[in-house]
């Protein structure tokens, strides 16, 4: 998984999104409760798995968090969350799993393999991706159902595959994609190429695409969201650092960073 | 010609015999992690069939363009003279080390829908490879169509071409001489290139849906259909169509033993 | 009737030879390696093209650059025997014979029925359904034999034939391979590098050194006076260049010998290596043909004894073997050779 460019500029569009969702959303984040810090120093060696679309945030707030606490190395493994989800309940030995969908977390719940309870703490939002400069005039998901332009989802257990479906059922459209990717970053790949024409990604992935691709909103009441759970593995090798990690995460710090890559804070 | 009696080393009974275990525990696995209860539904499920059914359309197709091209190729490089036949040889197996994946966007870069030959084929013809079962061919092609060019040209290299100037010389025409002397005495290389080509192909991924996508009863192959359902956590189902590709890879290459052993 | 002119450039060789061959002859062709027999060979086949010349075969031109004439190798009704057979391994005895017939348009019933009769002539029928890798190296050569002889060839060209046999089974096999060139109607030539082979089979005998022609004759007008170091050597014996002035026979930096009887011009000097008298003492008298020279190899050939001599001319003695003992051969050092007139056979070059 490739560190993405960011762009300055996308982040209007990201700000529209804010406004329009200022009615349900909390403007702060939960604060961490002071006590939950870390009694000891975190050291050593801390192994997150994170779903594909938290690459770039994750990547900086893992160097901030290192900046922050020397003699901790954050090594992260990025993958669809149901293959981490899937990697998790086999024995992989992660400290701290960060999923795209809470559906895939309460598998690795059902497994009892949490040791602390899951905590929202970032948000995502569909969006259609296109080609630059959006050759093929799509305007809204009902042009997507036309039969002669080539639209690419995630496969349904994926994160973004199920918030695909969701969408289209909310804005009562039937599409037939022509391929269901493992991961979100398959979906931008074939957009960005040009292979496909169109795309349901998240908003942070059009964010972080910068001008290879065009994104084209969807309307609040068509949308659907997807929350990001974050919790730490029972036996992780490192608790000590996987609870500071989380703490700093769901803390202003981590938060700041999340927004700024185009997530919305958690709405719950 | 009589042998002595075959004696067994003892490190080397040992050795082969880790080697051996080695293969066999995966396998043994796949047997008992597989859902017996239930597994006549999965492996009659839409899903399985479906993508078995793409799975063995493709790799027969695959190894078809493999003979067709790839043996004028194989023919080319053995007995060819020409300046730059090592760079050419190069070139036609690169895709043998190259991870399949970056095989997969090389492909979509040149025959894509925007790709520098995919663009004008769209634009004449109208046709389109990726996220079509034609894609999954061109893909599967590309991966396995190298093991059969490098076996063939094998074979006619270590051939004894003497006996193709004896049979001109008894009066046969150069096509008698392909069909009566060489081809016969290259079997084995052919036979064996065929085999390792069809085997590749079934077993491709990540050319595969990187280049045709992945879309059930279109381009979900077996190998797709296997990794989507691991991946999403079905795991008896993975193992139960994973068990479905193993037998029939097993009966394949048992029954290629067979053959070449009678010889 | 074999008319040939074969005129050929290839990297590292210049072939030109000119000869005929006579339905039922057999020419035995000779000549060190890399002189150009296998070469000459594959152009009458046809496997290489001709740069001039001319190749007619019973009255058919096969080959005439000039004219642009090149008859295809499959078209040529002509035959090989290799050295190393080219037997297919992939098919039986049988299917090998009938190969030829069913090229050439034999129906398969009939190509089965010829290859298994000629199998049966050459003593093979035990053989017949057996694939040549089963087969004894003197089975394989007779089923090569067979093979070839079959489809009634108007030429045979056979390529040192018996080379891979054991001597044990040459002599019987190179009676069969005369009596089956006897009773065929083609010219036949044989490439050998077998002494007793050109003498037994052929009826002339061609010697061909760095792609020309240096001599041609029957066996024994060969083997009597040759013409080159190779048939010398081949024959066993001292041959000599020079030129003559009266009785002596000048050998330019190789000294000179005194002959019995007047040499003029060219010559060539054949000397039998027995007819040479080797001693460490300088021998008595005033004799001509006296030279000292120094041992530089001492071979056993069977019951007689080599001794090559570096001297001026450097020459090749023969010696009983007791000799080896007497004069301490094989310690080396300096040897006196005496060498009667009359012992030299001369004749022009």
């Amino acid at each position: 998984m490739f560190r993405r460019h960011i762009k300055v500029l996308a982040g209007t569009g990201v700000a529209s999104l804010a406004v329009a969702l200022a009615a349900c959303s909390s403007s702060t984040s939960s604060a961490p409760p002071a006590a939950a810090a870390s009694q000891a120093k975190p050291t050593g060696t801390l192994v997150v798995f994170a779903a594909t679309s938290l690459t770039d945030a994750f990547n900086k707030i893992g160097d901030q968090f290192e900046a922050a606490n020397p003699g901790v190395t954050v090594k992260f493994n990025y993958n669809g969350s149901s293959s981490l989800a899937t990697q998790i309940t086999q024995g992989a030995p992660a400290d701290i799993f960060a999923s795209a969908s809470p559906t895939n977390m309460n598998t690795v719940t059902a497994a009892s393999l949490e040791s602390s309870t899951p905590k929202i703490f970032a948000a995502n939002q569909g969006e259609i991706m296109v080609e630059a400069g959006n050759p093929s005039h799509v305007k809204s998901l009902s042009d997507l159902a036309n039969p002669a332009l080539k639209v690419v989802t995630c496969a349904p257990p994926v994160p973004c595959g199920a918030l695909a479906t969701q969408i289209f059922k909310n804005a009562g459209v039937t599409v037939k994609p022509v391929s269901q990717e493992q991961n979100v970053g398959g979906v931008v790949t074939k957009v960005s190429l040009g292979e496909a024409d169109a795309g349901i990604v998240y908003v942070t992935d059009v964010l972080a695409n910068g001008t290879k691709t065009t994104g084209v909103p969807i309307p609040a009441n068509q949308n659907a969201t997807t929350d990001y759970p974050i919790a730490e593995i029972k036996g992780a090798p490192n608790a000590t650092a996987a609870a500071a990690f989380i703490s700093y995460v769901l803390g202003p710090d981590g938060q700041q960073v999340m927004k700024s890559f185009g997530f919305l804070p958690p709405t719950s | 010609m009589s042998r002595a009696k075959w004696r067994l080393n003892p490190l080397v009974a040992v050795l082969a015999a880790l080697a051996a275990l080695f293969f066999i525990f995966p396998l043994v696995g796949l047997v008992t992690g597989a859902p017996w209860g239930h597994i006549t539904s999965v492996i009659t499920s839409q899903t399985a069939l479906q993508a078995l059914e793409l799975s063995i359309i493709a790799s027969l197709a695959s190894t078809a363009i493999a003979l067709a091209f790839g043996f004028p190729l194989a023919w080319l490089l053995a007995r060819g003279q020409f300046p730059g036949r090592g760079l050419l040889r190069g070139l036609t197996t690169l895709p043998m080390v190259l991870p399949p994946v970056v095989g997969g966007i090389a492909l979509l870069l040149a025959y894509g829908r925007r790709g520098f030959i995919g663009r004008p084929l769209a634009s004449a013809t109208g046709v389109t490879l990726p996220f079509s079962l034609a894609g999954v061919v061109v893909a599967e092609s590309f991966v396995a169509m190298p093991f059969f060019v490098i076996t063939v040209e094998s074979g006619l290299r270590s051939m004894n071409r003497r006996l193709e100037d004896a049979a001109r010389s008894l009066g046969a025409s150069r096509r008698t001489v392909f069909l009566r002397v060489t081809l016969p005495l290259i079997w084995p290389s052919l036979a064996a290139g065929l085999v390792l080509t069809w085997a590749r192909a079934l077993g491709e991924f990540g050319a595969t849906i990187t280049f045709a996508g992945n879309l059930p009863g279109v381009t979900q192959t077996m190998p797709l259909a296997i990794y989507i359902s691991q991946s999403s956590n079905m795991t008896d189902e993975a193992i139960a169509l994973s068990l479905i590709l193993v037998v029939v890879s097993l009966v394949v290459m048992v029954f290629r033993r067979d053959r070449s052993g009678a010889q | 009737m074999l008319d040939a002119d074969i005129q050929l450039r290839l990297s590292r060789l210049s072939l030109d030879v000119a000869f005929s061959v006579a339905a039922g002859e057999v020419l035995a062709l000779l000549g060190p390696n890399a002189s150009g027999k296998s070469t000459t060979l594959r152009a009458l086949v046809g496997l290489l093209p001709l740069d001039g010349g001319r190749v007619v075969l019973d009255g058919t031109v096969l080959e005439d650059p000039a004219e642009r004439v090149k008859v295809a190798p499959e078209k040529r009704p002509i035959a090989l025997m290799f050295q190393d057979y080219l037997l297919f391994p992939h098919l039986s005895a049988v299917e090998n014979v009938a190969f030829g017939l069913r090229c050439r348009g034999t129906d398969k019933r009939t190509a089965r029925e010829k290859a298994s009769q000629a199998l049966a002539r050459l003593d093979l029928e035990a053989v017949a359904e057996a694939r040549p890798g089963s087969m004894s190296g003197g089975q394989q050569q007779r089923v090569a034999m067979a093979r070839a002889l079959v489809t009634d060839p108007k030429l045979l060209l056979l390529d040192e034939p018996l080379a891979a046999l054991d001597v044990s089974i040459k002599t019987s096999v190179r009676r069969l391979l005369r009596d089956a060139l006897r009773q065929s109607n083609a010219a036949n030539i044989l490439v050998t590098h077998d002494l007793l082979d050109a003498v037994a089979l052929g009826d002339r005998m061609m010697v061909i050194e760095d792609g020309a022609v240096v001599q041609t004759g029957t066996p024994a007008e060969v083997t009597a006076r040759p013409r080159s170091t190779y048939v010398a050597d081949l024959t066993g014996v001292n041959l000599l260049r020079g030129t003559g002035h009266g009785t002596v026979l000048d050998l330019g930096d190789d000294g000179r010998l005194t002959c019995a009887s007047p040499v003029a011009g060219p010559t060539f000097a054949v000397i039998a290596p027995a007819a040479l008298a080797v001693s460490r003492e300088r021998p008595e008298g005033e004799e001509a043909n006296t030279w000292r020279g120094s041992v530089s190899a001492v071979d056993l050939m069977g019951d007689r004894v080599r001794v090559r001599i570096d001297g001026t001319p450097a020459i090749t003695a023969e010696v009983p073997p007791a000799a080896v003992d007497h004069l301490k051969l094989d310690e080396g050092g300096d040897l006196w050779v005496r060498l009667s007139p009359a012992a030299i056979t001369t004749y022009p070059q």
